[in-house]
């Protein structure tokens, strides 16, 4: 696909592995005359984990939106391994990609929510299975053997005929989980994932994810106000304030020995009062 | 022969009635409910679907045709159709007449479903199409179920304009068994007698569905 191919990444097969999963170029987003993204560059290698932090409307979610296509760019381009997903530079021009071309990216990214989302009217074991047979086109029994191997992966093997609305939030964000992972993404976008969950059931969640950051070799990208999670699971940590990365390290350096000012105080705000998680596990 | 009340005039309107019942009241109500389900339903997608122009045009012919008296439609479409039988006019104006109430109540049904399903939809890649049979419309049909049937029951009771177009609904037949008997009384209460007896239990029913619809999941 010489012509939809970002222009800055792969020259040829032999560097194919150095193509960034996802890679923004000058992205604008505006809400109105509100702007919320400006002029935002960054890249997430292949089988990176990259945690979002920041002050709330800072813009983190809008990225994972943009990546998803919830939301439409303002300006700039999106990459993902390579592809424009959104829009392409063409003959000098920004122009929008078609739905189809979209689509066909969009498979390869899987998304979990903060409020879940599951489909009430169908049970646990439907939601799994509804994308892979019908956006993957696997046989019913196929999706099914996967779903049941998901839902034991995540704890809850006899769920499979409940309904999602007869499951605690914690159980649900599971089956959330188990529902992305079967369509098997290159891409898992996590977007606060915790924060509608009570206090004693955000472990258990955190405990699926980190198990899955470890087994796998998935490209994460990650919203969250759990700093020790961030932490265990991240390998690159930025911080965001009005649309622009303030700064940009490993969890270590960005936890115990951050240089921007600004991170600084939105670390002191959210681990200083004594209820951060940093250093109470 | 006299007095208010006449035993024998209401046991032998009362054939005649029910028959009038089963074979236009209760015919046109299923029919044309029928009709405006899906007609509604179709309305109410393709008005979210297509270009703001587009759905301005469906919505100002919408509003009109709720604006206007459906007796006024039924005279109307009789007179234009005139090689049309009667009945089939009235069984297709009832149709369209409540598929613009019913796409109402669909558009409310659909706009309470969170945003939320709809990202979830994108997120898992799924097509317009799917999103919409799967997901959305099941969602939105159980909170318009009660609103649905209270319009069924509101059709029901609209039946006897028919009799304006010349079908014999219950009300034309209780007139015409009065007209030849002189006995009006029996029949016309007869007829709101039947009305409530079949109407009642019907709301009954659906308030009934409602509740197992809220709690089923």
């Amino acid at each position: 696909m010489p012509t939809t191919t970002d222009p800055h990444a792969a020259a040829g097969d032999g560097t194919a592995a150095a193509v960034p999963a996802i890679r923004f170029e000058n992205v604008e987003k505006r809400f109105g005359d509100n702007v919320v993204l400006k002029d935002l560059n960054f890249e997430v290698a292949k089988g990176d984990r990259v945690t979002l932090i920041g002050p709330s409307g800072s813009g983190k979610t809008t990225i994972l939106r943009l990546v998803m296509t919830l939301e439409s760019l303002s300006e700039g381009y999106i990459y993902i391994d390579g592809e424009p997903l959104t829009h392409e530079l063409r003959d000098g021009k920004r122009v929008a990609r078609s739905e189809k071309a979209q689509k066909q990216i969009r498979k390869r990214i899987g998304m979990v929510f903060q409020q879940f989302n599951l489909f009430p009217n169908m049970t646990v074991l439907e939601n799994i299975i509804e994308a892979p047979v019908h956006v993957l086109g696997q046989s019913k029994a196929e999706a099914t053997k996967r779903a049941m191997e998901l839902l034991e992966s995540v704890g809850l093997p006899g769920k499979a005929n409940a309904h999602p609305l007869q499951l605690s939030g914690g159980q649900q964000q599971r089956v959330a989980i188990a529902r992305a992972l079967a369509m098997d993404p290159d891409i898992l976008l996590l977007d606060e994932v915790t924060s509608a969950l009570d206090p004693e059931i955000v472990g258990e969640v955190l405990g699926i994810l980190r198990h899955i950051a470890e087994t796998t070799d998935i490209t994460m990208l990650i919203v969250t106000h759990e700093m020790q999670f961030a932490r265990d699971v991240s390998n690159r940590v930025m911080m965001f304030d009005g649309g622009r990365v303030v700064e940009e390290a490993t969890p270590d350096v960005m936890f115990t020995n951050p240089q921007h000012e600004r991170t600084q105080a939105f670390l002191h705000a959210v681990l200083g009062s004594g209820d951060g998680h940093i250093g109470t596990h | 022969m006299n007095g208010l009340w006449d035993w024998d005039a209401a046991w032998a309107v009362l054939p005649e009635l029910l028959l009038a019942f089963v074979q236009v009241t209760l015919i046109v109500t299923v029919l044309s409910t029928a009709i405006a389900a899906v007609l509604g339903l179709f309305i109410a997608i393709l008005r979210m679907s297509v270009p703001k122009p587009i759905a301005a045009v469906i919505t100002f012919i919408g509003d009109f045709i709720r604006m206007t008296p459906i007796v006024v439609q039924l005279l109307f479409a009789y007179w234009t159709f005139l090689t049309i039988e009667p009945l089939t006019i009235g069984i297709v104006v009832f149709g369209i007449h409540y598929s613009t109430y019913m796409a109402e109540v669909y558009r409310a049904g659909i706009d309470s479903v969170p945003t939320g399903q709809w990202e979830a939809t994108t997120a898992l890649s799924m097509s317009k199409r799917r999103a919409w049979t799967a997901v959305i419309v099941p969602q939105a049909l159980r909170a318009t179920v009660p609103a649905l049937g209270n319009y069924a029951i509101s059709m029901f009771k609209d039946t006897p304009f028919l009799l304006t177009i010349g079908v014999v609904e219950m009300v034309r037949a209780g007139l015409t068994f009065g007209g030849n008997n002189f006995r009006y009384m029996e029949a016309i209460t007869l007829a709101g007698v039947i009305f409530l007896l079949a109407s009642y239990p019907t709301s009954l029913l659906i308030s009934r569905l409602e509740k197992r619809l809220a709690y089923n999941y």
